[in-house]
């Protein structure tokens, strides 16, 4: 399954930090993404935060999909 | 939640899939490899809204599904060394080897606690420095690097007792072997998108490069498919297939580094036995520090394998049948009398064909009543 | 004394009736229990209804304290809530404990305490009872075992083999929150969550649910196995099918965000504080109006309805307009995440 889910850094004490999703904390270990910072999202997999979410990425992936249908719709 | 409730938003979704419906013109198979994808598929019933030219199979990523009963007898033995604790992930306490489970063990006496991280596991450690904590290392390179990290640390903290019976896999060896049999005809990939957070994009290069076969690396929420599926098109339409990555926002090309690093300096690669695929050189990773190997640590003996009569998971995980071609698939063969991994494990396609129903519930006859008839049996 | 409990405290002899006076007596004190007789008896005189239900459960949750109630207050709530679900009016609660060797008399007051507080809330009486205790390591801390009666009013006529195509199907407000409180508390799970169990006596809603409409036709609370579970075995004792719309289901984000952590679908995770209620689709704006003046129905909505194809079946509309098969839970609800 690899489950893994964004959840928002809050707090960070050495490697460990704490998460939050929807309202839910735990612990987080940052020993594979030490360049995380406090507001970052990570993608939290088994305790360990294993990719830092890209913003911007995202946003222009919005965008990536938002110009496939504006295209479509061009048509 | 932010990152999430976006990616299941059905404007999107409507419109990637009018998106999909206008380009797709070939018929095409596309195949999700991992199981959490063939989750989403049939959760959001995604089959239902792509059109007929584009055929679904569902690939052999679940790691529980793929683990050999030899491996699986392996660690159910260890759970019933006196002195051990075993811990696991949960997915893996159902799932039976060749004569017992791990949850069969534990109602025997042995002594299996349920983690979610190795961190967990690490902590049992240091709680019971007089017995030995032996985590069931199960899954691909997403957790392959958790577990790696937990070996260095308890290296670090001289935690002797805290051992890994390590049966990880690879995922880019199997999709060599998969497609290079020639056994399924596959012109798309839809890959693993937390495997590929820490192996990055471009060990799929070989795919479009040697086999013409498309790639698109996707997350797990449904407009995250309906992307990857649409970005697949779109390649595939033009005769251009490539490595796209339809998750940007956690995967990047050259994956996590540092992860990479640590299961560089932790594991081996070595051969791994995947059930219905065979012995594939270097697909396994084994400990290099035999201090933290379970298997040298211990002398198991798991007695002979069998693999159960009937049960064509071997098949289904390298998407040549489907649970539907089965004999035992509801007949016998339920999530509560599994004969085969693919029905226990949550993820296993079988599982998922019987909790969702194939292609959309009104297909097909009501699931709950073969259940129990098996239990009054 | 000491404070905690001992072997003897089972052996039936003058410990343990000082456990029962020191503790019980005065926390569920009414006078069938003063009685001090081996049954409590009782007359049904003034009762508004000829037909008695019956019911009993144990109760053994670990940790026996969570975000939200105890093992007491669920002995009592999960009680009085499967009589409500019969339409009855619960009465009398009878309650059996089994106690481990060693636990801490302070935490048997607390939970007693909590039980007579359940009791108040839901308007019945703890009557009868028992006490046992066993060797540490043969419970865990404390079981307790609650059974009960009510009446039914005349007129009401609840089961679940009761649903039509086209009734309603309604349910009380969020779900998984009991269960997702008691998971955050256990060990190698550790979470911490703004949830609380949901936990709350229902004979209160369902009178009010009655008086809105007799044309309530099931009514189930659905606890372990969650909704999911609980929506199966109405289709399959009405021989109906049933559909649910994913969106109009409930969920707090803390639930859900343990979910996701958890690889969990909220669907099969436990409640204990909410009401599924089958209702003749006529009736349902009566009835759902009537859950709203309810504290414990504030949330209440319309999920779906009865329909007769697919006997047997729950099917959801998802989100994105498809459908899926909804199955009953399949064994222990595991973590699943590798």
């Amino acid at each position: 399954m690899c489950l893994a889910i964004p959840a928002k850094i809050t707090a960070i004490e050495g490697t460990e930090a704490t998460v939050d999703i929807g309202g839910v904390t735990r612990s987080t270990s940052l020993v594979l993404t030490p360049e995380a910072k406090v507001g970052d999202y990570v993608l939290m997999h088994t305790g360990y935060a294993i990719s830092v979410v890209d913003e911007d990425e995202a946003k222009e992936t919005m965008r990536i999909i938002e110009e496939m249908m504006a295209l479509d719709e061009a048509r | 939640m932010r990152f999430i409730d976006e990616y299941r938003d059905s404007e999107l979704a409507r419109g990637l899939v009018e998106h999909i419906h206008r380009r797709s013109k070939r018929s095409l198979r596309l195949m999700e490899f991992c199981g959490g994808h063939t989750v989403t598929i049939f959760r959001y019933g995604l089959r239902q809204l792509l059109p007929p030219t584009l055929q679904m199979l569902s690939g052999p990523g679940c790691p529980v599904c793929v683990t050999a009963n030899a491996d699986l007898d392996k660690i159910i033995a260890l759970a019933r060394t006196p002195g051990v604790i075993l811990a696991t992930f949960g997915d893996l306490l159902k799932v039976p080897g060749s004569t017992s489970s791990l949850q069969q063990a534990r109602a025997e006496g042995g002594d299996v606690r349920i983690v979610y991280s190795t961190l967990d596991a690490l902590l049992l450690a240091r709680e019971n420095p007089d017995r030995a904590v032996v985590f069931a290392g199960i899954g691909f390179e997403t957790t392959a690097p958790t577990v790696a990290a937990s070996v260095l640390q308890a290296k670090k903290e001289g935690i002797d007792n805290y051992k890994v019976i390590s049966v990880h896999k690879t995922t880019p060896p199997v999709l060599r072997a998969l497609v290079g049999s020639g056994e399924v005809r596959v012109d798309g990939l839809i890959c693993p998108g937390h495997v590929s957070a820490i192996i990055g994009s471009r060990p799929y290069a070989f795919l479009p490069r040697e086999y013409g076969i498309g790639c698109a690396v996707a997350g797990f929420e449904p407009v995250d498919i309906l992307q990857a599926v649409a970005m697949l098109v779109d390649q595939l339409e033009a005769g251009e297939p490539r490595v796209d990555i339809a998750y940007r926002r956690g995967v990047r090309p050259e994956g996590n580094t540092i992860a990479l690093g640590m299961i560089e300096e932790v594991f081996a690669p070595g051969p791994a036995d995947w059930r219905g695929i065979g012995v594939i050189p270097d697909s396994g990773l084994r400990l290099r520090d035999e201090r933290f190997d379970a298997e040298r640590a211990f002398a198991i003996e798991p007695g002979p394998t069998r693999e159960p009569a009937g049960c064509i998971c071997g098949d289904i995980l390298r998407a040549v049948k489907t649970p539907l071609d089965c004999r035992l698939f509801r007949r016998v063969c339920t999530p509560e009398y599994p004969v085969g991994p693919c029905m226990v494990s949550s993820e296993g396609t079988c599982a998922t064909y019987y909790h969702y129903g194939q292609d959309g519930p009104e297909a097909e006859e009501p699931c709950g009543q073969p259940a129990r008839g098996a239990a009054d049996e | 004394m000491s404070d905690t409990v001992l072997l003897a405290h089972g052996s039936g002899g003058r410990l343990s009736h000082d456990l029962v006076r020191r503790y019980f007596c005065p926390a569920f004190d009414n006078p069938l229990l003063a009685e001090m007789n081996d049954a409590a008896t009782f007359a049904l005189s003034g009762a508004d209804g000829d037909r008695l239900a019956f019911t009993t459960d144990s109760y053994v949750v670990s940790p026996i304290f969570f975000p939200g109630g105890d093992i007491g207050h669920l002995a009592v709530c999960g009680t009085v809530n499967d009589l409500a679900t019969s339409g009855a009016r619960p009465l009398y609660l009878s309650a059996a404990f089994v106690l481990e060797e060693g636990l801490p008399l302070a935490d048997l007051e607390r939970v007693v305490q909590s039980m007579r507080r359940s009791a108040e809330d839901a308007g019945v009486s703890i009557v009868t009872g028992d006490t046992k205790v066993v060797h540490r390591g043969a419970a865990d801390r404390l079981f307790i075992t609650t059974a009960g009666v009510g009446v039914i009013p005349a007129g009401v006529y609840i089961g679940g083999s009761n649903a039509r195509p086209g009734d309603a199907i309604i349910l009380s407000g969020t779900i998984g929150d009991h269960g997702i409180a008691v998971l955050s508390q256990r060990e190698g799970l550790s979470f911490s969550s703004p949830v609380v169990s949901d936990c709350a006596p229902l004979n209160g809603l369902v009178s009010a649910m009655l008086e809105a409409s007799v044309d309530v036709r099931v009514l189930r609370d659905p606890t372990r196995g969650g909704l999911a579970t609980t929506l199966n075995e109405i289709a399959a004792q009405s021989g109906v099918g049933i559909i649910i719309e994913e969106a109009a289901i409930p969920v707090s984000d803390g639930v859900r965000g343990a979910c996701e952590m958890l690889g969990f679908d909220p669907l099969y995770i436990a409640n204990e504080g909410k009401m599924v209620a089958i209702v003749a689709a006529e009736a349902a704006e009566a009835v759902l109006s009537s859950m709203h003046d309810h504290p414990y129905g504030k949330q209440a909505s319309i999920i779906g309805r009865v329909r007769a194809e697919h006997p047997g079946r729950v099917v959801m509309k998802t989100r994105l307009g498809t459908s899926r098969i909804v199955d009953m839970l399949s064994g222990e609800l595991l973590p699943r995440i590798c």
